[in-house]
């Protein structure tokens, strides 16, 4: 290959504290503008920052998962700069002294080979608010919503350990399924609970690394994975045709499927960064950490491993169903209510996952809940309904109407296994068919269970679909064996 | 309404003001009169004398008096604080519920916040009266009051003169006896080196000490809130209001607050006073040195020992804060962007000329000064040079004060080279104004209480003697400071031209 | 440290302080001053000292996480230059 790609992310993550990371203010989403912001998320003259002691909770439950060294001393900085979601026109961060020091996450490429990317660091930091470019308000003005401005965020910073766009997928899931499984993030991308930046330089191999351009605030995996394939071509195309790379701040717009250089606001900025003077060191101890540890829930690889062994599943299977917290924890809940692990695993990883994606819904707002999902899989596991009808039942399901015994009874979709009703649906439609009968009858051996199709077509018409395929196929059988 | 006080038996206007913090308790304690008619007193007396000093920026008229009828309502029940009904005055520093807070500038004279500071909300809720709020540099950065919106402040004991500065406008409120004291804060001297120019006692407490939440914030790690009055023993009575714990502030000391005028009485037998020897080199008054001398041999006389001591380090006292202080403020500073509060300029034609407008006509020629200065010390090739050794050098000036305080409890020096200035004296030149702090930075960087108590007259302009304390010993400081105002009188003096007109009354004596 | 006007130009950028044309050689000169006043820092041996951002000791207290904030919105618009349903308005930021 020609060239070398040298990936880097940025990652925030809004951690799922009650309230913001320096003020009382609550974090709910969705609120009416500017009803969620107190005097300090304001800015107002003479207030004061107190930190959040979830916050450090959260991020050292990060850290501990990804093996990284915790701060025992961390320190907030100041990092100055002006723009309007900015109440103080500096952002409270860390800089030299963050939370969370190197750790390293694993990742799985879908042709099974592993890799470890390694993590710089990861950080406490504050949330700006949002500008509103258009809405109920006076023409060629932004509105400021501070909401959102104090929310507390673990910023995480990888290593240039990437090098292309499935790897980089790969890795925000991981980061995605970690957060989500320790409980410090929601992992609600389209809210923007989770925004990803990527740093992006090309090299000829052996060569020193390329210029950079970074792009910023990707909310969905298929985003990045777009605009990292984008950002690529345009860097290479530039540079074969002479140009040079700038660093630069680049956006990408997943619906126009583009990516603009941003009117840097940071354009030249000198953040000046200083230690906050209103925030005093935070002092942790072993004991602390060690509680925290003691506290962390299963984590997205010993889950994968755990899938494997208890529900002898494939690690490509583990990993969809134990990599998002709330897919794992469907998944159980269906698996240990249905009684059968494998038939939920197919539908979960097959039909519910489909119509998610297709509907852009995540797990934790899926229609049918993981009992209903149980008892729709137990119907075909005693024979109540063929496979072809359980995809009726589910569709019942998903538009609420019900659990899958009510859309059975509903919609009569039980499958017919009565053996003296199917042995009369046989009878008939071979009775109807001499044609064929006498095909068969003529045909090689070898060749009649090719010829089968035909008259179970016939009988599944005959009998709406419900009949029992297996009891059908032995009927038929017998009775066309019967004649030869 | 003057003539209704006038002929008010109760109320001898020719001499009510003398009061002291601590006289009014007992005179409200005994029934002697009501908050109402002392607050009323002071309010006549600000409105007819104080278009002489500039002082007050705000005056609460209205509330002031609904304030004192609660607080003679209060006392009435029986269920008062000592402090209930007590005029004083704030600082318009302090964020005050309802009332204009201008810190001094442009850029808040129409900014009214919806809430207090801690320090007032301590003030309410021990029932002091607010007569209104006082007149200081611009964000509290200077040392003349000279810089502020409304003007500058002149010192009652000659008007052509300068009270210092910041909290010019307290000190000179109190020594005209427009109130009976004030709240003030402190970055690199701003309470003691006003109240050395105007003849009044003021005190820094140790940082952390009283909440800075609600205080409109200088230099955030410099900072802290103090009272000015007449007596030491006043300023006890007041830091006892204005000090607590206070979990918003998270500089704010958890250590439980005494009584402040528990020791005041103690004698000083054995009491080791530290003279710097760099207090008393150059550039000092030789009027200032030999007030400043005399009182401590006052404190000889009451079995104190004087102790030679060396802080090695005052000589980077002013260049490290001229470092630190800026580079605080330009970033605290820059929340005053026109958006949410504040001043913001006229048809603004896009976001960034409302700010750079908003910022140009909102701020005053000092304060950008040392924003800008402030941002090149934390600029990129500049932080390791500036801002990084000015922290070492810090360390080095907090050092000298622990060493000391190993050996003395208390030091002791001049609070301010010289008595008052005149007005444009120090011209161009900001660095000969910065040099108006040379003795009472250092307090702030190592972050250690300080007080200043008159001890002298040079030209019948005061002198102040500084009192610099260990960490959380506001009350040995206190204790010293009292002990030598029960022995002299310069405490006592006041400027003349003070009494309401048509009243004659004695000036300084 | 020599300062020049250039200078002080990028600061008031970085400071989005408007200067005054008739007064920016003043500005020059006087913080020309100050800094000359804060190189005297230069001169002392600060060889292994930490650098110190607290006059105290003390060390952070962290705070339980609970929502102790109600909406003030009303008070907290009423003293804003320019408000419209219920955000607050500035001429167009443009990315």
């Amino acid at each position: 290959m020609e060239w070398e790609t040298v990936i880097g992310l940025e990652v925030h993550a809004q951690l799922a504290t009650k309230s913001k990371i320096f003020s009382g203010s609550s974090t709910a989403f969705g609120a009416e503008p500017n009803t969620q912001a107190s005097a300090l998320d304001l800015a107002m003259p003479g207030t004061l920052p107190v930190p959040n002691e979830q916050a450090f909770r959260y991020a050292i439950m990060f850290g501990l998962a990804i093996d990284a060294e915790i701060e025992k001393a961390s320190i907030f900085d100041r990092k100055n700069y002006f723009y309007p979601d900015l109440p103080k026109a500096y952002q409270t961060t860390q800089l030299d002294k963050p939370i969370v020091g190197p750790g390293h996450v694993e990742i799985e490429l879908a042709d099974g080979s592993k890799k470890s990317i390694r993590i710089h660091h990861a950080h406490l930091e504050e949330d700006a608010g949002k500008s509103l470019h258009e809405g109920d308000f006076e023409q060629g003005m932004s509105g400021i919503d501070l909401n959102r401005a104090g929310t507390p965020l673990v910023e995480i910073v990888s290593e240039p350990d990437i090098s292309n766009s499935a790897e980089a997928v790969a890795f925000a899931k991981k980061l995605h399924s970690i957060v989500t499984s320790l409980g410090i993030c929601d992992g609600e991308m389209s809210q923007g609970s989770m925004r990803f930046d990527v740093n992006i330089s090309v090299r000829k191999p052996g060569a020193e690394l390329g210029t950079r351009t970074e792009t910023k605030n990707l909310n969905s995996f298929r985003f990045m994975e777009d605009a990292i394939a984008l950002e690529v071509e345009r860097q290479i195309d530039l540079i074969e045709d002479g140009g040079r790379i700038i660093q630069e701040t680049r956006l990408y717009n997943g619906d126009t499927k583009q990516a603009r250089s941003m009117r840097s606001k940071e354009e030249a900025n000198d953040y000046r960064y200083f230690p906050c003077p209103d925030l005093l060191p935070v002092v942790l101890d072993d004991d602390y950490i060690e509680s925290i540890r003691q506290t962390l829930p299963e984590l997205p690889d010993a889950k994968h491993d755990r899938f494997m062994e208890q529900y002898g599943l494939s690690s490509y299977d583990a990993n969809i169903l134990s990599g998002d917290a709330h897919m794992a924890q469907f998944f159980e809940t269906a698996a240990k209510t249905s009684g059968e692990t494998k038939l939920t695993a197919n539908w979960i990883i097959g039909e519910v996952s489909a119509r998610l994606n297709t509907e852009d819904l995540s797990i934790k707002h899926c229609p049918v809940s993981a009992e209903q999902l149980a008892g729709m899989v137990a119907r075909i596991t005693d024979g109540t309904i063929s496979s072809k009808m359980a995809k009726q039942v589910f569709e019942g399901m998903w538009n609420g109407e019900g659990d899958a015994d009510t859309i059975i009874d509903a919609k009569g979709l039980k499958q017919v296994s009565d053996s003296g009703a199917i042995e009369a649906l046989v009878d008939e439609v071979i009775a109807n068919s001499d044609k064929q009968v006498e095909n068969y009858r003529n045909t090689d051996e070898s060749k009649r269970p090719k010829m089968l199709g035909y008259f179970v077509g016939q009988i599944m018409k005959a009998s709406k679909g419900q009949a029992n395929p297996k009891q059908v196929n032995e009927v038929l059988l017998k009775k066309l064996n019967e004649l030869l | 309404m003057t003539d209704s006080i006038m002929n008010n038996p109760r109320i001898d206007d020719t001499t009510m003001h003398n009061k002291t913090i601590a006289d009014i308790i007992a005179g409200l304690d005994a029934g002697e009169f009501t908050s109402v008619e002392i607050t009323q007193h002071y309010l006549n007396r600000i409105k007819q004398l104080d278009s002489s000093y500039n002082s007050y920026i705000t005056i609460n008229e209205e509330s002031a008096l609904a304030q004192a009828k609660a607080a003679d309502k209060r006392r009435a029940e029986g269920d008062a604080p000592a402090f209930c009904g007590v005029p004083i005055a704030h600082k318009d520093i302090f964020c005050t519920n309802g009332v204009r807070t201008s810190c001094g500038s442009k850029m808040l004279d129409n900014f009214v916040p919806p809430y207090n500071a801690t320090v007032v909300e301590n003030f309410a809720n021990a029932g002091a009266v607010i007569l209104g709020k006082t007149n200081m540099d611009e964000f509290a950065m200077g040392s003349s009051n000279e810089t502020s919106f409304y003007g500058p402040v002149k010192n009652p004991w000659d008007t052509n003169t300068v009270p210092g500065g910041s909290s010019g406008g307290s000190a000179a409120a109190v020594a005209a006896q427009l109130a009976p004291g004030a709240t003030a804060t402190d970055t690199g001297g701003s309470i003691r080196q006003p109240a050395a120019l105007c003849g009044v006692t003021g005190l820094k407490p140790t940082y952390g000490r009283v909440s800075r939440w609600g205080m409109i914030a200088f230099a955030s790690s410099l900072d802290q809130g103090g009272p000015m009055a007449r007596t030491a023993e006043d300023c006890a009575l007041m830091l006892n209001v204005m000090a607590s714990f206070d979990p918003k502030d998270s500089t704010s000391i958890d250590q439980a607050v005494p009584d402040y005028t528990d020791n005041l009485n103690q004698p000083l037998k054995g009491l080791k006073i530290g003279v710097p020897k760099e207090y008393f080199e150059e550039g000092l008054n030789p009027g200032t040195e030999q007030a400043v001398r005399a009182a401590l041999a006052e404190f000889e006389k009451q079995g104190a020992t004087l102790v030679n001591i060396s802080l090695p380090h005052s000589k980077l006292a002013v260049p490290a804060y001229y470092v630190i202080a800026p580079a605080e403020a330009s970033s605290n500073l820059s929340r005053f962007d026109g958006v949410r509060y504040g001043h913001r300029c006229e048809d603004p034609k896009d976001l960034r000329d409302m700010y750079m407008r908003t910022r140009a006509e909102g701020f005053g020629d000092e304060v950008k000064r040392r924003i800008l200065v402030g941002a090149y010390c934390l600029s990129a090739g500049y932080y390791d040079a500036y801002y990084r050794k000015a922290q070492q050098a810090r360390r080095l000036i907090k050092q000298d004060f622990v060493d000391a305080f190993e050996q003395v409890d208390v030091i002791m020096g001049p609070t301010s080279p010289s008595p008052a200035f005149e007005f444009g004296s120090k011209g161009d030149d900001p660095v000969a104004m910065y040099l108006e702090d040379i003795y009472t930075i250092a307090t702030n960087l190592a972050g250690l209480p300080g007080m200043s108590v008159p001890c002298g007259l040079v030209d019948n302009k005061p002198v102040g003697l500084q009192i610099i304390g260990n960490y959380f010993d506001e009350s040995r400081m206190l204790n010293a400071a009292h002990q030598f105002q029960q022995t002299t009188a310069w405490h006592q003096q006041a400027p003349a031209g003070i009494a309401l007109k048509g009243k004659d009354v004695g000036g300084a004596k | 440290m020599t300062i020049e006007r250039a200078d002080i130009e990028k600061l008031a950028e970085l400071a989005r302080i408007e200067l005054n044309e008739a007064t920016i050689a003043e500005t020059t000169k006087s913080i020309a001053d100050v800094l000359a006043l804060v190189d005297q820092l230069q001169a002392a041996d600060t060889e292994g000292v930490e650098p110190m951002a607290h006059p105290t000791d003390a060390t952070q207290r962290l705070r339980t996480d609970e929502v102790t904030e109600t909406t003030h919105r009303e008070d907290f618009q009423a003293i804003a230059p320019a408000t419209e349903a219920g955000l607050y308005l500035v001429p167009k930021v443009i990315d």
